[in-house]
């Protein structure tokens, strides 16, 4: 193997040991290790000066007694539990709302279609937090969206949509949104329209074409928008604690109050190192699909 | 050689040729049908009788309105004014998915995520055909399409050739009144291209379906169809047998769009009797020919002459009624054959055909050299259109 083809192989791979790797074996680290009332709050610490003594004193201090505690305190696991009922309904509703979408903006005329994709990324140049918090106006009980259907006379009296699941559903659907329209028009727009001409001619109306020849052949795209929503959407924190109440139960919030109401970096790291074993699985699904989709258009 | 007659006269019995018959419906007629997208003209006026069982071309260049026509048998676009009728029914209300019509697309538009088995069952499971019935059609037409081997395979893990089969097996497979081949041989090579038409001629005899094929070579059109239409602007300039269309063109449109040519421009003479002249050049004498009606004196005609048709000499033949001396200015050498082409003292250049039967190096003409041209008076057509 010559030097260009190895340093070409080698840079990726520096990327993700420099990003993930290293970062990943402190906080596996961490959660190894217990709390104490220090800089940084918890021991052991790596120390040299102890010699070959010191490292094997520094290893036989650690130990997964943090682990251990995250099954005995059911908060833990009902709060993963919860996390992901959120995270699958809130992809689900995602795509109900990103399908047609992407479907219109694929059957718009040619010279449209990048406006309407401008329009979809558009509010990415807006903090993301700006546009949360703005949720809270329109949201809440003397909220824009409450004050219209007031005015319209629909409801008598003001929705307690705030600080309910529900808000967290539409935090997630408007946030994760872009995330499922470009994978999924990605997929409609590469569409042969021949295809469902002869879907036609084969005898299916316009609506059995679709299920049967526009919907399978678009099923990547929505596998590709699923992962990226809810992969993401698992681990939440900003929208759950910004709209969610406080019965709304997400680990991203329990992560986030371990860390920083509790400062047990050790506990909060054995959080996150499970939350992320849970997600290797639809990761791994996820490439997988990746893969298939790759080898379908050789 | 008596029982090669009694052959031929027995074949000449039972040609098959309904467009003569009277008595014979058509199975699909235009009548004044014009399609129009917005300002543009796709068909004009046209008006044309596909019968039962034939192998139909529609032949033009690109833009000739020939994919349009064919469009609107299949029902992805109506007629802005006239009639088409399939089997005396208006076929202008009936959705593509109604019709007794199946197309074959020109991309083969096969389903990526479906095997080749469930490709060609797509049309077969719309119906209300029961599932034994369904497996039964699908290996039916495996079978006739030779694809038995690839049922289980999707179309990309096939060859062009396989995926072209393909198509055509799924749109035969709801056995239609009608099937409509748009460009089908148009992304194979030429040696595949070949065997593929005499397929498609064998499957179109014993299916006995009629064939409506759609194509931009001359070659294929004359290869596979009964009748070829020429198409040109929307407009059908000629309608006819492949022979009659070569040998017997009625347009130099036709003449010049069909093969290779010879087109000589030039003012008709008096008839006497069969024959007429036709002055064409100072100093050149006058080329006979034979026209199919009479022409009036002085009128402006295009001599057309296939170049097989034109003889190459080193001395001037004699009992020819015309002959021309020139010179070889080049020769393409084909294999099989060669074109020669003749400068004529006027400058006039001639393309004549020789078959190569002897080895190259041992060819009777060379560049430069002088030799004659020949033809009878009956060998070339003349047109006035």
């Amino acid at each position: 193997m010559n030097i260009r083809r190895l340093v070409l192989i080698a840079v990726p791979y520096l990327w993700l040991v420099a990003l993930f790797l290293i970062p990943f074996v402190i906080v596996v680290k961490i959660s190894l290790s217990d709390t104490a009332l220090a800089i940084p709050p918890y021991v052991p610490t790596f120390d040299l000066s102890g010699g070959w003594d010191g490292v094997k004193s520094y290893f036989s201090q650690l130990d997964f007694d943090n682990f251990t505690f995250l099954t005995e305190d059911d908060l833990y696991w009902r709060a993963y539990l919860s996390s992901l009922k959120i995270a699958v309904i809130a992809t689900v509703a995602t795509l109900l709302a990103a399908y047609p979408i992407a479907y219109g903006m694929a059957r718009a005329a040619p010279e449209w279609r990048p406006t309407l994709m401008m329009l979809v990324i558009l509010p990415f140049w807006t903090s993301f937090l700006i546009r949360v918090y703005s949720w809270i106006g329109i949201l809440s009980q003397e909220g824009y969206l409450n004050q219209l259907l007031l005015g319209l006379g629909l409801i008598d009296q003001p929705l307690k949509i705030l600080n309910t699941n529900l808000a967290v559903y539409i935090g997630i659907v408007y946030t994760y949104l872009p995330f499922m329209i470009l994978p999924i028009y990605a997929t409609l727009e590469k569409l042969d329209q021949s295809l469902l001409e002869a879907a036609e001619d084969l005898g299916c109306s316009r609506l059995s074409a679709f299920w049967l020849v526009t919907l399978p052949l678009s099923r990547p795209g929505i596998v590709a928008g699923c992962f990226l929503v809810f992969i993401p959407a698992i681990g939440e924190f900003v929208i759950p604690s910004l709209l969610g109440g406080s019965r709304t139960l997400m680990i991203g919030k329990v992560l986030w109050e371990e860390f920083f109401s509790n400062r047990d970096w050790p506990v909060a790291s054995a959080v996150a190192v499970v939350l992320l074993l849970l997600l290797i699985v639809p990761i791994m699904l996820f490439q997988r699909n990746q893969q298939k989709q790759q080898e379908a258009e050789l | 050689m008596l029982s090669g007659v009694a052959m031929d006269t027995a074949a000449q019995g039972r040609v098959f040729a309904p467009w003569n018959d009277p008595d014979e419906e058509p199975l699909i007629q235009f009548r004044s049908v014009t399609k129009r997208f917005g300002s543009f003209t796709a068909i004009d006026n046209l008006t044309l009788d596909i019968y039962a069982r034939e192998f139909f071309a529609l032949l033009g260049p690109s833009g000739c309105g020939k994919t349009t026509l064919m469009r609107m048998l299949a029902g992805f676009e109506t007629a802005t004014e006239g009639t088409i009728l399939l089997e005396g029914e208006d076929i202008a209300g009936v959705p593509p998915n109604k019709r007794a019509v199946n197309m074959m697309f020109q991309s083969y538009a096969l389903f990526p995520h479906l095997s080749v088995y469930d490709n060609i069952a797509f049309g077969l499971k719309r119906s209300s055909m029961s599932k034994p019935d369904i497996a039964a059609r699908v290996d039916e037409m495996l079978r006739l399409t030779r694809l038995e081997r690839f049922a289980r395979r999707k179309p990309h893990q096939i060859s062009g050739g396989q995926r072209q089969r393909v198509a055509l097996a799924r749109s035969l497979a709801k056995a239609p009144k009608l099937l409509l081949l748009d460009e089908p041989l148009g992304a194979l090579d030429k040696k595949l291209r070949q065997d593929t038409q005499f397929e498609l001629m064998d499957i179109q005899e014993r299916t006995g379906t009629t064939f409506v094929i759609v194509t931009h070579d001359q070659e294929e059109a004359m290869t596979v169809a009964s009748r070829v239409a020429v198409m040109d602007d929307g407009r059908i300039v000629q309608v006819a047998t492949p022979a009659e269309i070569y040998e017997t063109p009625n347009s130099v449109y036709v003449a010049d769009f069909i093969g290779d040519v010879n087109i000589i421009e030039g003012n008709a003479s008096r008839q006497q009797g069969e024959t007429i002249r036709i002055h064409w050049a100072e100093g050149q004498e006058p080329i006979v020919g034979t026209p199919s009606a009479p022409i009036a004196e002085g009128t402006r005609v295009h001599f057309a002459i296939r170049p097989e048709k034109v003889t190459i000499t080193a001395q001037k033949p004699a009992g020819r009624a015309n002959a021309f001396a020139g010179k070889v200015h080049d020769i393409a050498y084909l294999g099989n054959i060669s074109t020669y082409h003749v400068k004529l003292a006027n400058g006039q250049i001639l393309k004549a055909q020789a078959a190569n039967n002897q080895r190259i190096d041992r060819r009777s003409f060379n560049w430069e050299d002088p030799v004659w041209l020949s033809w009878t008076d009956t060998a070339g057509v003349v047109l006035t259109g």
